[in-house]
């Protein structure tokens, strides 16, 4: 079963890459096994992250993009990512209502994550996601993040490309010069730019640019101003995001990049893992009951408890005596 | 939420109408118990949707029809994941369907029509008891 499922994955077969990213998503130990054998089937693909803030036009310039690369015969991944609400644990995932001429295409595959608890604007599997996307053999996978603040850069790290899309009026110039999330762009684009605001917005971005200059490797990140609903300026977009994968392959920025997501993965899955074994561990341990009774009456303060647990779990090794 | 992890539910409108209030309270309702619901939107063909489906990994589809078309399209929906190799995945319809074309539709694949009126509420409460019994 899970050798000839992950045949079907390389060979892009729809429905299997689906069902291994439910695994992915739930948890399933099958994914993990799967997301092994397909390991050495990845990283050809050029991830672009799109982010910035809700109602900047994320989801209809995703759509857009995807359009150009299928004109310019390339195979394209979505994966959009949208809140899970603390409360119910329920998502309302509305970003392929924007995508959905693409629905029947067979080079195009969109799917929608909820975030299920994870901050920092993706879903905690959204990096093994792609992965499967890349093993799959799309050639151009696009993220899309949640609506996000200052400093929800994930995406940055995962993405061989990221994209800041911001609309007129989302601050002034002092909110530009502050915000962590304009300074991950490798494109900006200054979606929505037949909105009033655009030309100050403009200004501002531009400025912002100047001061950041070029990367060590030479990439001078630049403006975009489109109206994505309308396919404006969506081309010139195009080619630089195409420019900027070629510079990344060129300057060895593309294989730094995998090696980034490779030792992310690696990190998160230990602690995850770690995590799961704490978990089970303090469920069997009877001392954890009444320390958390003592912490919740106020006799034990929460960091001697934690301290106490963490030496009974993983007690800190001491040096050899000689 | 039975095998722990929330239930995907595809909201879709067929064919060519396009009152949206209906569609908007069910995906809130579901949203709030706890389903991840993904909406694909208006004027979508039984193709588009069940493409969606599969990608999305759906366990359950649930069309909402105001127009008189639904005893074309949404039969063609169980037909096409029949042809998909995706027939577990639960059909459910709603909006303004006459009595007689309900008992079609359910000889025709579709497991449950809720007809105007009916309270979200059922609609979960469905929801929830056909996945615990999965």
């Amino acid at each position: 079963m899970g050798e000839s499922l992950t045949l079907r994955v390389r060979n892009g077969h729809v429905a299997s890459g689906a069902r291994l990213l439910g695994w992915l998503e739930d948890g399933d130990p099958r994914g993990a096994e799967a997301l092994r054998a397909l390991h050495p089937a990845t990283g050809r693909s050029q991830v672009v992250g799109v982010t910035g803030p809700p109602g900047a036009g994320k989801s209809t310039l995703v759509d857009t993009l995807v359009a150009g690369w299928r004109a310019r015969g390339l195979r394209v991944g979505v994966i959009a990512v949208d809140p899970t609400s603390p409360f119910s644990g329920g998502a309302l995932l509305g970003d392929r209502v924007r995508m959905q001429r693409h629905a029947t295409d067979r080079d195009v595959f969109i799917r929608s994550m909820a975030t299920r608890g994870q901050l920092g604007g993706l879903a905690r599997h959204t990096g093994e996601a792609c992965a499967v996307l890349d093993a799959m053999g799309y050639e151009r996978i696009a993220v899309e993040t949640v609506g996000v603040g200052q400093d929800e850069i994930d995406v940055a790290a995962l993405a061989h490309t990221t994209l800041v899309v911001c609309p007129p009026g989302a601050g002034d110039g002092i909110q530009a010069q502050k915000a962590g999330l304009l300074e991950v762009g490798d494109a900006l684009v200054l979606n929505k730019a037949d909105h009033p605001g655009a030309d100050a917005a403009e200004r501002d971005l531009r400025e912002l640019l100047h001061l950041r200059g070029a990367s060590p490797e030479g990439w001078q990140p630049r403006l975009f101003r489109t109206v994505a609903s309308r396919g404006e300026g969506v081309a010139a977009l195009l080619d630089a995001i195409e420019a900027h994968g070629r510079h990344l392959r060129e300057t060895g920025g593309f294989a730094r990049v995998n090696g980034r997501r490779a030792r992310r993965a690696l990190r998160e899955r230990v602690l995850w893992r770690v995590e799961e074994r704490l978990l089970e561990r303090a469920q069997a341990d009877p001392a954890l009951g009444s320390l958390l009774e003592r912490v919740a009456d106020g006799s034990l303060d929460p960091y001697t408890a934690a301290d106490h647990l963490l030496e009974a779990w993983i007690p800190t090794p001491h040096p050899d005596p000689e | 939420m039975s095998p722990g992890r929330p239930l995907r539910v595809l909201l879709a409108k067929l064919g060519l109408d396009s009152h949206t209030i209906g569609v908007t309270v069910i995906a809130r309702a579901l949203r709030d118990a706890g389903m991840e619901v993904i909406y694909s939107g208006l004027k979508q063909t039984p193709e588009m949707v069940v493409a969606t489906a599969i990608q999305e990994g759906a366990d359950v589809i649930g069309v909402s029809s105001l127009s008189a078309a639904h005893m074309h399209h949404i039969p063609r929906v169980v037909e096409l994941l029949r042809e998909e190799d995706a027939a577990d995945t639960l059909v459910i319809a709603g909006g303004v369907i006459p009595e007689e074309d309900v008992r079609e539709l359910q000889r025709r694949g579709v497991a449950r029509v809720f007809t105007m009126g009916t309270e979200t509420g059922a609609i979960v409460a469905y929801l929830k008891d056909w996945w615990e019994s999965r």
